[in-house]
């Protein structure tokens, strides 16, 4: 009979943990922003139609990075959620918070009970009154969750991105501005040398507190050119 | 798409202020009749389902595909009807594809029927379509529709007991929607009560409302 190896338990979680960062660290990047307009969501993707970038629900937007089957499963599952329980008992009890439990839970149980883990890494985010109301919470692979202010990016170059945020932003700017310092820190900190982005190569997306009711809203097209031009 | 603001439970007027015209997404209204319970729950369905196809596919249902989801809805209380307890909506929509407007009827089977120029539903509407037949006008602008609308309500309120006329001393209006390729708007309720208000100082000199000509060449 054949004995099984030992493997301890911290370094299977070690394993799978750099296994999923890897993965990560592959994609390009996500970046969102607080405005005083709304949070900004902004992605390198050119594709058109294979998003990053999505609605959950009337403040709550979702982004994501890593492997677009897992975080699209994510995502249909936020918005399933959401609509579920805005129908059952009333718009106003869907919050993001209870919406960024629910992946935690899921993410953590991937993470411990099967052979692999998902390799993504999530934003749910949900615009309120004002700045100081909005909420940003950061899922990680291990379904960890972490509660940002200001601005969050994830991806393959995530930290340079994060640098580059953290020297320019400031609170109360505008979405013009949110949108500028997005799009150059995805360029210049990308996992490539430094470009220049144009609207081509972003999916970009408001939660715009200034709309009625659904606030989630896809910046394109000239909309998106004017806003590129005018910061 | 108007609606009186009616509800009865028998001979007793139950609410005086309902609301019977719904935006179900961004180009699509749904009018209703029958059961008010269980037609504001489909209502309340239909809005839930829509959004959520759009926001899982990243694109809106066609107007078919909402008719034709709203027709499977409605089969789905066919139990109900057969109690008694029947609901009909009407739908109208703006259709993407093909660039016009759209109006949907139903039966409480399910079955969908496209309409032309125009339709109506519940008790009162054998009398506004009456009204609507002299007054439509397919070159009509959204004023005069709007208009229309308002005097086919109140010919229908005229002649039916469970149709409410304009409510002048509590100042509650018919609710009037308008779907275009810009998408739903809401008149506005200040606006309407002009337009309620003319109509009624014209009712006081001819209360049948406005003549249709005999020869054909409208008034």
């Amino acid at each position: 009979m054949s004995v099984p190896f030992y493997v301890a338990p911290e370094q299977i979680m070690k394993d799978k943990a750099d296994f999923a960062r890897k993965g990560i660290a592959r994609g390009r990047s996500v970046v969102v922003v607080q405005c005083t307009q709304g949070v900004v969501f902004v992605a390198e993707n050119p594709s058109k139609a294979l998003h990053k970038i999505s609605e959950i629900y009337d403040r709550i937007g979702f982004a994501a990075v890593g492997k677009y089957n897992e975080f699209e499963n994510l995502r249909v599952a936020g918005i399933r959620l959401a609509d579920l329980r805005g129908y059952s008992y009333d718009r106003s009890d869907v919050t993001g918070r209870s919406l960024a439990n629910a992946y935690a839970q899921t993410l953590g149980s991937i993470f411990t009970e099967t052979a692999k883990p998902y390799e993504v890494e999530i934003v749910v985010a949900e615009v309120g009154a004002d700045e100081s109301a909005d909420q940003m919470y950061r899922l990680t692979f291990d379904g960890s969750v972490a509660d940002e202010r200001g601005f969050v990016a994830m991806g393959g170059s995530a930290e340079a991105i994060e640098g580059a945020m953290s020297a320019v932003w400031q609170p109360n700017q505008d979405l013009g501005t949110s949108l500028q310092q997005a799009v150059t820190a995805l360029g210049q900190h990308g996992t490539d040398e430094h470009r220049s982005l144009s609207a081509d190569d972003l999916e970009v997306a408001i939660l715009d507190r200034t709309r009625p009711r659904r606030l989630f809203h896809r910046l394109e097209g000239d909309e998106l050119a004017d806003l590129l031009l005018s910061a | 798409m108007a609606g009186d603001r009616r509800a009865t439970m028998g001979n007793i007027i139950a609410q005086r202020d309902v609301q019977k015209v719904f935006e179900t997404d961004a180009f699509s209204l749904v009018g209703i009749a029958g059961t008010a319970g269980l037609a504001v729950e489909l209502v309340h369905l239909f809005q839930v389902e829509l959004e959520h196809y759009e926001k899982i596919e990243g694109t809106p249902l066609s107007l078919e595909g909402k008719a034709n989801r709203l027709s499977s809805l409605l089969r789905a209380n066919l139990g109900m009807a057969m109690q008694g307890l029947a609901v009909v909506p009407l739908l109208a929509g703006f259709d993407a594809i093909q660039e016009r407007g759209r109006i949907f009827s139903y039966d409480v089977t399910g079955g969908r029927y496209e309409e032309h120029d125009f339709h109506g539903v519940g008790s009162g509407s054998s009398f506004a379509r009456g009204s609507l037949k002299k007054l439509f006008r397919p070159d009509a602008e959204t004023d005069t529709a709007v208009r229309v609308a308002l005097e086919a309500l109140y010919d229908a309120a005229d002649d039916d007991s469970a149709t409410s006329g304009p409510d002048l001393a509590r100042r509650i209006f018919p609710m009037v929607s308008v779907v275009t390729a810009l998408g739903v708007q809401h008149i506005d309720e200040s606006r309407l009560a002009q337009d309620v208000e003319r109509m009624m100082a014209e009712r006081l000199g001819r209360p049948d409302g406005p003549h249709a000509s005999v020869t054909g060449d409208p008034s």
